[in-house]
């Protein structure tokens, strides 16, 4: 029932904000998003480590077509509900310091809705239809209440979105129809089908180019720069804290276990790829001006080096993949909730405008060096087990692979220490002078962030300990 | 039968309370018709009755695609009667023309002579001939009248043709009969038999607005009356299909392998010319009849794969076309009069004053462009589904590409009703008119989130 719960619930919240949609429940939407946590927390607790889906909710839904709703959390999906259910309420608050109203809060519980049911889904048809789901709602948010440019920037980006995913449901259909009769959707029997390395091949490739878009590897990133700039600061966190890790989720729960050969195949390219995006977003980013795009840059070559970590296809590097997942959600809501609080106080995001806010604001400047190593991966915080285990999985398949891989924790201190310089070292100046501490609703967001990261950075086994199972099932699933 | 006389009284009974001055008589006639010839084909469900000496039957499919074809008419009845009644001379006449065509859908849904087929489209053509050219002293609608007259008959003579072919060759006008025919003499068919499949396929290719058959449609859809062009792309379109379908099944599916490559190609072309002249189109209109044009193409993906899935999928394809059409039309519709154009510009704004009015267009606009939880995806899904199982790779490929085309140009009225600014006056339209669009938007959304109601009915 909790499963049920955690997702019924924010769709409860859509409703009843669509309702209301010119008032501005702020307040309630944060208690909200707060319950959810607890349900998450819950559910959490009757948790037993173990490799198969517990908290099952399983109902026939179109039952002529064998389509059932069927969710569970295992692992895998547990980090990420836990991600998705903790990172919300942070989202909700930076919002406070802007004037939504509740159109804008019912939509964002509605992409919760879609991103929990993405984690939940144990049905390929599901999971179809709560990955399209997701993309609804962040369309209208990032058209309705972004920058300049949003309407073009943002159809570019969904219809790249669209156009990859139904690729992808042209695969689960061909998968669909592949299963013994009744045909059913449901992820396990998709696992033991036996399919020819010609159609693993085409499958692999439907699917990883839907799942390539959506977090973005090189060389289909070119929707995303412009939609994290374009975005207000809050569908950017969303985009790039959670919406993301459904296309890593997507290959880990569907690519590797069902297509193992087309991923053996491709697995060479498939890593290149990821390498190229994180050596050549590092270096754009590098040449940035607006910190948005910077972190959005950044973005690519973190994620880069999760797929490498991923096609690595050892325990380390998946293992690696499903805690950076949480990581990257974390640091990089931080980040743009930062951001986000530096463009409020000055009005720009230009680098080459900001300077001196150290003198200033001591306390934000802290908190922006701790998540920013974070972000970096310094040892102790959470990027750093994450990135390590990573690269060591990258290793396992190549030592040059790794070599050029761990240029992300080269170049990543580069652009990030240099941007760190501009903008809070040096004189302020009069855009600087008068910049504030944040007050206590921001200061909140900022000091769970600080605190998950450090956490984490010390006790990463809390995280591990929970995926390892699920991730060696897949793994021996792929070995078998 | 009985639906048949039904709709005959009612369409005639509409003409003379026009002719007598009892306007107000021809709506509650029309609906009590209508409902009444829903309520037999329930009743006639499961019931396998022939009828005319077997120049009919009314079997489950015949039923399922005649109801729908109805209840569409029916809405747009109605929504015709909410705009025109107290200012249109010619209402009644129009009122009956719309139940005439009804008469030649369910003869095309239920025939099984080759007869009662060109009847059916005789019926159902004559009645739109008329139809598009009501507006007597509209240039557009006179053109698009002539148009449509001039080129639909050239494409019965085809037909005709056609069927005096297959005629001569099989010595029978029952599809079963010819189906057996097939069966029997499957390896010495002789050639006339073939051409005369041909000359049906262009015939019938052109009735639905196929590639390379398609260039009537936009102008007559733009020329039309918007609620007469709502009327020609979805009950027209759908019966145009039924009866395709029906023919190629109960008598060409033995020789499939010689006419599925026609259609195929014209699908995969249909599609990607439809979507591709839509992005093209600043008129709202325009881009929904050439959009009409590419779901044809989907459609037409379903009669090429002939297997006991293409049926269902088809009849729901055409329930979730029908309903987006229909509301989006209408919306076009209301915004025309009120706005004076229909090019997107106008659009602008209007979700702040008219939102559930916009959600309604949204929602139609959505499922036209096959967005999960609404009904145009299951009808995607269905129809890929089918043809994957017959191993149409690339016809779905082609068809997935075209699919995302057409979100571009679905999502620019949507973009402008929510995001432009624009005039910030309330639109005029009654609120029973708003009522009846929330209603198809509301059905849109049921049918995707529960899709069993309809797919698994044939």
């Amino acid at each position: 029932m909790l499963a049920v719960l955690l997702i019924a619930f924010p769709l409860l919240m859509t409703l009843m904000l669509f309702i209301n949609k010119d008032g501005s429940s702020k307040r309630v939407v944060f208690v909200a998003t707060v319950v959810e946590v607890i349900i998450a927390a819950l559910a959490l607790y009757f948790f037993n480590t173990g490799n198969s889906a517990q908290i099952n909710f399983d109902v026939p839904w179109i039952p002529n077509l064998g389509i059932h709703f069927n969710i569970g959390i295992d692992g895998i999906s547990m980090i990420l509900v836990l991600l998705t259910t903790v990172t919300f309420p942070l989202i909700i608050l930076t919002t406070f310091k802007h004037t939504y109203k509740n159109s804008f809060y019912a939509l964002a519980m509605l992409m919760q809705t879609g991103l929990l049911g993405v984690f939940m889904a144990k049905d390929a048809f599901l999971f179809y239809v709560f990955y399209e789901l997701a993309l609804i709602p962040i369309y209208f948010i990032c058209a309705n209440w972004g920058g300049t440019h949003r309407i073009k920037v943002t159809l570019k980006f969904f219809i790249y979105t669209m156009a990859g995913s139904l690729f992808m449901l042209i695969a689960i259909i061909y998968l669909y129809l592949k299963t013994p009769l009744p045909h059913n959707f449901n992820i396990q029997n998709l696992y033991h089908l036996t399919l020819s390395a010609t159609e693993q091949s085409w499958l692999f490739w439907a699917f990883f180019v839907a799942f390539a878009i959506k977090m973005p590897i090189f060389p289909f990133h070119t929707w995303q720069p412009d939609t994290y700039t374009e975005s207000p600061a809050a569908g950017t966190m969303l985009l790039a804290g959670i919406m993301l890790k459904m296309g890593i989720y997507g290959l880990i729960r569907l690519v590797l276990p069902i297509v193992p050969l087309g991923v053996q195949q491709w697995q060479t390219l498939a890593i290149t790829l990821c390498i190229i995006g994180i050596v050549y977003a590092s270096i754009i980013a590098f040449k940035q001006n607006d910190l948005k795009t910077l972190i959005a840059y950044s973005s690519i070559a973190h994620v880069g080096l999760m797929g490498a970590g991923l096609f690595s296809l050892t325990l380390s590097g998946l293992q690696g993949t499903m805690i950076q997942m949480f990581n990257h959600g974390i640091n990089v809501v931080a980040l743009f909730a930062l951001i986000d609080y530096i463009e409020w106080q000055t009005k720009t995001r230009a680098i080459d405008q900001l300077g001196g806010i150290a003198n200033v604001a001591k306390r934000f400047s802290v908190f922006f060096m701790i998540v920013m190593l974070g972000s970096v991966g310094l040892p102790l915080t959470n990027g750093f087990v994450g990135e390590f285990m990573l690269l060591f999985g990258v290793y396992h398949y190549s030592a040059w692979a790794a070599a050029f891989a761990g240029l992300t924790i080269i170049l990543a201190s580069v652009y990030m220490l240099n941007l760190y310089r501009h903008v809070f070292l040096g004189e302020s100046n009069e855009l600087t002078a008068n910049f504030e501490e944040p007050n206590t609703q921001e200061s909140i967001v900022y000091y769970v962030s600080v605190v998950l990261i450090v956490v984490i950075g010390i006790m990463p086994g809390l995280l591990l300990n929970l995926s390892e199972p699920a991730v060696q099932s897949i793994l021996n699933i792929i070995n078998k | 039968m009985n639906v048949l006389i039904v709709l005959t009284l009612t369409g005639i009974v509409i003409l003379f309370s026009g002719i007598l001055n009892y306007r107000s008589l021809a709506l509650p006639v029309a609906v009590i018709g209508i409902l009444a010839s829903i309520l037999l084909n329930v009743m006639a469900w499961n019931s396998n009755q022939s009828v005319l000496n077997h120049m009919m039957v009314m079997d489950n499919y015949a039923l399922a695609f005649s109801s729908l074809t109805l209840a569409t008419g029916l809405v747009l009845i109605i929504l015709y009667s909410l705009v025109y009644s107290k200012t249109d001379v010619h209402y009644a006449d129009v009122l009956a023309l719309l139940i005439f065509a009804l008469i030649g859908v369910v003869v095309l849904t239920s025939f099984t002579h080759l007869v009662m087929l060109f009847l059916g489209i005789e019926i159902l053509s004559l009645s739109l001939y008329i139809l598009a050219g009501i507006n007597k002293k509209d240039l557009a609608s006179n053109e698009a009248a002539i148009k449509y007259f001039l080129m639909g008959s050239f494409s019965t003579g085809f037909l005709l043709f056609g069927i005096a072919l297959v005629y001569g060759a099989s010595a029978t006008f029952d599809l079963t009969q010819i189906g057996y025919y097939v069966n029997s003499n499957i390896n010495d068919l002789p050639g006339i038999f073939y051409v005369g499949i041909v000359l049906i396929l262009v015939s019938l290719l052109f009735k639905v607005a196929a590639v390379p058959f398609q260039f009537w449609t936009p102008d007559v859809y733009e020329g039309s009356p918007t609620l007469i062009t709502a009327f020609m792309a979805t009950v027209g379109k759908t019966a145009s299909f039924a009866a395709f379908y029906r023919l190629f099944i109960f008598s060409f599916s033995q020789v499939n392998h010689q006419w599925v490559i026609l259609i195929a190609v014209s699908s995969m072309a249909t599609i990607l010319i439809g979507n591709i002249a839509a992005i093209y189109q600043n008129g709202t209109k325009r881009m929904l009849a050439y959009s009409s044009v590419a779901h044809a193409g989907y459609m037409l993906l379903a009669i090429a794969a002939v297997n006991e899935l293409s049926q269902g999928s088809l009849l729901f394809y055409s329930t979730a076309y029908s309903l987006a059409s229909l509301c989006a039309f209408a919306g076009v519709f209301a915004i025309q009069e009120s706005t004076g154009s229909d090019n997107t510009e106008s659009f602008n704004g209007l979700a702040k004053h008219n939102p559930v009015f916009a959600l309604s267009i949204t929602i139609a606009l959505l499922s036209l462009a096959g967005i999960p939880f609404t009904a145009g995806f299951f009808g995607k899904f269905y129809i890929f589904s089918s043809a994957l199982t017959q191993g149409y790779l690339w016809m779905v490929i082609v068809a997935v590409i075209g699919s995302f085309i057409s979100i571009y140009y679905y999502f620019r009225p949507i973009i402008n009703m929510y995001i432009k600014p624009g005039s910030e006056k309330l639109l005029d339209i009654s609120g029973p008119y708003k009522t009846i669009l929330a209603l198809l938007a509301g059905l849109i959304i049921l049918l995707g989130v529960l899709p069993g109601l309809i797919a698994g009915l044939i």
